[in-house]
């Protein structure tokens, strides 16, 4: 019941939150200069005064600024998230449209980072000092430093341009028709270069997360007493060493689950993913307001449910800890 | 067929020789051939439009899209002459003030409806009127009336003789609209615009938004056996790079002009089925400039203003920065279109002259601040080389950078020094060179309007003599306005650009027309 009682709280809170951030959202969207009319007369290489006004008082731009939040915020709390007139569809559509994409995107390269991380983690930590742990900690710490976009650029022109294994660009091979099975591969094929990309830093800062932690718990008395007591070595590892150090893992886990809807901005754009992150970018370049404001709303919405969910999740990796209010 | 009438026109005119110089690679070509059915072509597109309802939107990307799906009542060649589209012929008279359009007979929509005069009729009068920013002004200030004069025939009267007309039936500028769909609705938000509805090549199946536009061969074209191609898909790429990778790999077989970074192209170029071609620009020929704010400071003067055109390389700028493509300008009006005079003085690169220049002005160091122009990495370069170019005969500047809606509001509300920019000529200088020197511009909201500040009386009235004129006297008034404009510098001509098109050499009759990167599939085919 506890349980319970504080999830109810989080969440009402969680919908505060939201609508503060969905005011300052508004605002600081408004700050930066131009408005999708001046920027859809910049694309067109003409216009008037005639075309702007038209366009201004079909986008809702000649209201009062107080008048577009208002009716923005009331909107939002029916889950309106509006219409685009930019793209001339509703922004909920928008983002439905591209959310799977981005979820599989996401999740695929979260799984990977996670179960890689940790285990290359222990790995580290079971063999510390020896080659094989520089050469994962040298890895980690590449990977750590280097740029997305460059590591992005060289896996295409290496896997793509000079092996020819994988396609570089896109969800799936257009024009070919695929269906069911090898619909399923075509996309995998088309996945595996971003969703590894994404995936390398998560995978580096888990691997020191894990190694470090996994040290550190090593020399707890604890450890010591086990071993004393004979417990065979894989089961100390196991239960009583790795337990205990995922705990800063699952932290860090929680901070990039709450990045999966909006957090792959670069990685979609540069290899032409048709997920939320690209809709989010060309929105903001575009200064499409709605779509913007309703990225952010959902993402922000993710935010405060992958919080909670690590909150739960400690309880479980962890009885010890009673989740507070 | 296409061809031999481009290699007539290479014979007989000077325009087409200044063209032709800019092709840098013609596909290997046997005139014979004869055009194979079937095939499918996938093109990089950039950045992805907003829409493809070409009668409410202009951008660049909807334009090479739509340009396929819908269609205008002519096309015109690589020189800019007049021909056939859904007007099979047509007369002017004359004291070039009517002009009798008579319609090609059973074209259909692509739902299947007719086309006849109403539809041009309320395309041209009524919704492109109304809608339309490049329309409008020309259809207010000179067209007298548009008639139906047959069920297949319309009739355009003009208040005075307005020669440039004739280059305002691109699709571009003035798109063919259904009638039976758009008549009556509130034309932003009717629903299909979703699902565009032309007379044109292609038709309109599927946009999967982020990835593609797919379009299919009209099956019910009017003419026989058109297109060749049986299904194109635009793709959207937002990362360069990656796009030149795609073409490298075989995934896309076309990098549209400006959607191909100008330093990929000679290394693209030299493998192997890989054509590059500069031409399908001719009606837009976008001639770029250093844009002056001319109203205050020392970029007020004169003698200021021709020193920074001494001080600047734009041979460099060509060769390096535009890895050799486009054409120095040396004057508004662009060599590649109509009236273009070779009689000018020319701006020769004199570092040393700049600095007299500058010693003469009232210039004493101060800081001008360069609005970098966000439309790529070449354009910041450009900038750099510039910065560099005006900092060796000491004039100070400032690099300032934003993104398009940023440049958009500040240059559209003349907050700004000095930026680049680079406007479409279309064809006529009372269509598109005008703009940008008269006065009556001089307004606020959009980049593209007069937002130097530049005002001279003698300009105005020689411009708007000019495009009412005789067609026999408006070379003397043309060469006038540009001896002033060369000697007043209300900004500084730099290039005439090219945006070359890279493609696979199987495709052939690929640009055909002056405004051939976007009326593409009419007569384009796949070497099989």
């Amino acid at each position: 019941m506890p349980l319970l009682r504080f999830i109810a709280g989080r969440l009402v809170k969680g919908v505060i939150v939201l609508i503060a951030i969905a005011t300052m959202n508004f605002f600081l969207i408004r700050a930066a200069p131009g408005d999708p009319a001046s920027v859809l007369a910049g694309e067109a290489g003409a216009a008037d005064e005639e075309f702007l006004r038209q366009l201004r008082e079909q986008f809702g731009l000649d209201q009062p600024i107080m008048t577009q939040l208002w009716i923005y915020l009331t909107d939002i709390i029916t889950l309106d998230l509006g219409f685009s007139y930019r793209q001339g569809r509703p922004v909920l559509e928008l983002i439905m449209e591209r959310l799977p994409a981005t979820l599989l995107l996401t999740g695929a390269a979260f799984i990977f980072s996670l179960t890689l991380g940790i285990i290359f983690g222990i790995l580290a930590a079971r063999r510390v000092g020896k080659w094989s742990d520089t050469a994962i900690t040298t890895g980690a710490l590449f990977f750590y430093a280097t740029p997305l976009f460059w590591i992005a650029l060289m896996s295409q022109i290496i896997f793509a341009l000079w092996l020819g294994w994988l396609p570089n660009t896109g969800f799936r091979t257009i024009g070919a028709g695929y269906t069911g099975l090898r619909h399923a591969l075509d996309v995998g094929m088309h996945l595996i270069l971003p969703a590894t990309t994404l995936g390398l830093f998560f995978t580096a800062l888990y691997t020191r997360m894990m190694r470090a932690s996994m040290l550190e718990i090593a020399g707890s008395d604890f450890v010591k007493t086990a071993r004393a007591k004979g417990v065979p070595e894989g089961r100390i590892v196991r239960r009583h060493i790795a337990r205990n150090a995922i705990l800063p893992v699952v932290t860090l886990a929680g901070l990039q689950a709450g990045q999966i809807v909006g957090g792959a901005v670069l990685t979609e754009t540069v290899f032409g993913w048709p997920g939320i992150g690209r809709l989010m970018f060309e929105a903001l370049a575009q200064r499409d307001y709605q779509v913007l404001l309703g990225v952010f709303f959902v993402s922000s919405a993710m935010v405060v449910l992958f919080n909670l969910i690590t909150d739960v999740v400690y309880r479980v990796a962890d009885p010890r800890i009673e989740v507070g209010r | 067929m296409i061809q031999k009438k481009t290699g007539r026109a290479l014979a007989t005119t000077a325009l087409a020789l200044l063209l032709s110089a800019g092709v840098v690679a013609m596909q290997p070509q046997d005139a014979k051939a004869e055009p194979q059915r079937g095939g499918t072509v996938q093109l990089a597109v950039t950045p992805e439009p907003p829409s493809l309802m070409l009668g409410l939107f202009q951008n660049g990307p909807t334009q090479m899209i739509a340009g396929d799906i819908y269609e205008s009542l002519l096309r015109y060649d690589t020189d800019l002459t007049p021909q056939p589209s859904l007007a099979e012929s047509w007369e002017i008279s004359d004291d070039q003030l009517v002009y009798t359009f008579k319609l090609r007979e059973g074209v259909l929509w692509h739902d299947g409806e007719p086309f006849t005069a109403d539809d041009v009729i309320f395309s041209l009068d009524v919704f492109l009127r109304e809608v339309h920013p490049r329309w409008r002004p020309t259809v207010n200030a000179q067209v007298a009336s548009i008639e139906k004069t047959g069920d297949y025939e319309v009739t355009i009267t003009l208040n005075e003789p307005f020669e440039p007309i004739m280059l305002s039936f691109e699709v571009g500028t003035t798109p063919m609209i259904p009638r039976h769909i758009y008549e009556g609705t509130d034309y932003r938000a009717n629903p299909m615009n979703a699902t565009p509805i032309g007379t044109g090549p292609m038709k309109f199946v599927e946009w999967d938004s982020g990835s593609y536009v797919h379009l299919e061969r009209n099956e019910d074209y009017y003419l026989e056996g058109r297109p060749y191609i049986d299904e194109v898909y635009y793709r959207f790429i937002p990362d360069a790079a990656s796009r030149a990778v795609a073409f490298e790999t075989g995934t896309i077989d076309v990098l549209t002009g400006g959607s191909v970074e100008i330093f990929d192209v000679p290394r693209l170029e030299q493998q192997d089925n890989v054509c590059v071609t500069t031409a399908g620009w001719e009606m837009f020929s976008p001639h770029a400039w250093v844009a002056l704010n001319v109203r205050e400071g020392a970029l007020a003067e004169k003698s200021f203003r021709q020193a920074m055109m001494h001080a600047i390389d734009r041979d460099f700028a060509r060769d390096v920065v535009w890895s050799g493509f486009g054409t120095v300008a040396n004057s508004p009006i662009s060599s590649r279109t109509l009236f273009h005079s070779t009689d000018l003085p020319e701006y020769a690169f004199d570092p040393d002259r700049a600095r007299e220049l500058i010693a003469e002005s009232s210039y004493d160091g101060e800081t001008i601040d360069f609005l970098v122009l966000p439309y790529g990495e070449t354009w910041t370069r450009w900038a750099e080389a510039t910065r560099q170019n005006l900092e060796d005969v000491g004039i100070n500047m400032n690099l300032v950078t934003t993104d398009v809606a940023g440049w958009s509001e500040r240059v559209g509300s003349f907050n700004f020094q000095m930026t680049h920019n680079f406007l479409y000529q279309y064809g006529d200088p009372a269509l598109g060179v005008s703009r940008s020197y008269v006065s009556s511009n001089i307004v606020q909201g959009n980049p593209f309007s007069n937002v130097m500040g530049y005002a001279n009386e003698e300009v105005d009235r020689l411009f708007a003599e000019a495009a009412n004129a005789a067609s026999e006297d408006r070379p003397a008034l043309y060469q006038r306005v540009q001896e002033i404009l060369v000697d007043e510098l209300p900004v500084l001509w730099m290039i005439e650009m090219d945006f070359p098109t890279v493609y696979r050499c199987d495709l052939q009759d690929f640009i055909t027309t002056a405004i051939g990167v976007n009326d593409t599939f009419r007569d384009a085919w796949l070497q099989q």
